[in-house]
């Protein structure tokens, strides 16, 4: 059973890792309302290049591509003839190589990006909030304690799964969920308790 | 203002939906529906720890799948997910989990199952799909009505998970009471209302 959550993060020193993950957020986020407004073919055709060079220039293994690539043709190709038949090539191309290219662009900065990096933007992002009532220290205590509770929950489904097989309780959800959520709860209690003694509540 | 323990219970809750995403799906009936759990841990959010803290949990576990942590089912994650044609169901996800939580408050303790079933499929399963719907057609560019069509496959499906969801969240609340209001509390007898 495959109960791992490893980040998506593939290290490197290309500069494409090297640049700062706020940086690569606003790129994605300028070509994301720049392929909503161009979308011929050629800007299209140049867009998918471009990610693809800089999928060359970061140094990643292609099967990383590969993946991504596969994930997306269930869904692109079907996509690409019911355009076609129904509009044009042209819109075609355009709708499907700027969905293409702006997932693919996205996956680039999730490779090369750090989970402690995101979770820096994400806490300096919600500073600039900080006047509608967002404590961005509290959005980051709730980042490392949700990462960590993942592995916490997977660690107690593990568990979980092991008595339901012990019970002879293959396939029933409920057997496997209720006592799943109730290990969780208590879990969450302790975790509130350890919370409150460190004056999160103060 | 949220204590130290809705916090704790926000947290744990998105690693449950993060858990039922990528612990192997169940399928009952022989394996002709095959359920990812996840969908019934957005509900289950909502229907465990009401509107508001289900809502925030399921935000947290957006911003998880969105920093990069492969969360989603099938081990999908980072901001791709958010950039393909699906994006509209992520969006749904908080607003599903907070009307479930609404409804679910408004049943309150003891849960009701009937009422719960109906909670999970007005909030989980008709809110969810209508943005999911609006969202597959803005992005692939097609009709409202073609991408209903699309969306209707996994229709029964989420209905099985909704009513589901109801057997969990009546077990979970039988054995962990507190976290939705009590119907009793709620109404003053009139013999105690301050003079």
């Amino acid at each position: 059973m495959a109960l791992t959550a490893v980040p998506l993060f593939l290290p490197g020193s290309s500069p494409v890792h090297r640049l700062g993950a706020g940086a690569k957020l606003l790129g994605l986020l300028g070509t994301g309302v720049a392929l909503a407004v161009w979308r011929s073919p050629w800007q299209v055709g140049l867009a998918l290049a471009l990610v693809l060079a800089l999928h060359a220039v970061a140094r990643l293994p292609l099967r990383v591509l590969g993946r991504q690539v596969v994930g997306l043709a269930w869904v692109a190709v079907p996509l690409l003839v019911v355009q076609w038949v129904l509009a044009s090539w042209q819109t075609g191309v355009g709708v499907v190589g700027s969905f293409v290219s702006l997932v693919l662009l996205a996956g680039l900065v999730t490779v090369t990006t750090r989970t402690t990096a995101m979770v820096d933007v994400v806490v300096r992002v919600c500073g600039w909030l900080r006047r509608f009532g967002v404590d961005p220290e509290r959005v980051g205590l709730m980042l490392a304690l949700g990462i960590r509770s993942v592995h916490v929950v997977l660690g107690l489904a593990q568990e979980v799964r092991e008595a339901q097989y012990a019970r002879g309780l293959r396939s029933s959800p409920r057997a496997f969920a209720v006592p799943l959520l109730v290990r969780s709860l208590r879990h969450a209690d302790r975790l509130g308790e350890a919370l409150s003694a460190r004056g999160v509540d103060d | 203002m949220l204590t130290s323990r809705d916090l704790s219970l926000i947290a744990i809750f998105t690693g449950v939906i993060a858990a039922l995403g990528l612990v192997p799906a169940v399928a009952p009936f022989g394996g002709a529906v095959p359920i990812t759990a996840q969908s019934m841990g957005i509900m289950l959010a909502g229907a465990i720890l009401g509107a508001k803290r289900g809502a925030l949990s399921v935000l947290l576990f957006l911003t998880l799948v969105a920093i990069g942590l492969p969360l989603l089912s099938g081990g999908r994650g980072g901001l791709g997910v958010f950039a393909g044609p699906s994006v509209g169901y992520l969006v749904g996800f908080p607003v599903a989990a907070f009307l479930v939580g609404l409804l679910t408050e408004r049943i309150g303790r003891p849960y009701r199952l009937p009422l719960g079933v109906m909670a999970n499929i007005l909030g989980g399963v008709l809110a969810l799909n209508a943005i999911g719907i609006v969202g597959m057609a803005l992005v692939l560019h097609v009709g409202l009505v073609k991408a209903t069509t699309l969306a209707a496959v996994f229709m029964p499906g989420d209905v099985v998970k909704a009513v589901l969801t109801a057997f969990v969240a009546a077990g979970v609340h039988a054995a962990y009471p507190g976290l939705i209001p009590s119907r009793a509390d709620r109404r003053t007898p009139v013999d105690r209302v301050p003079a």
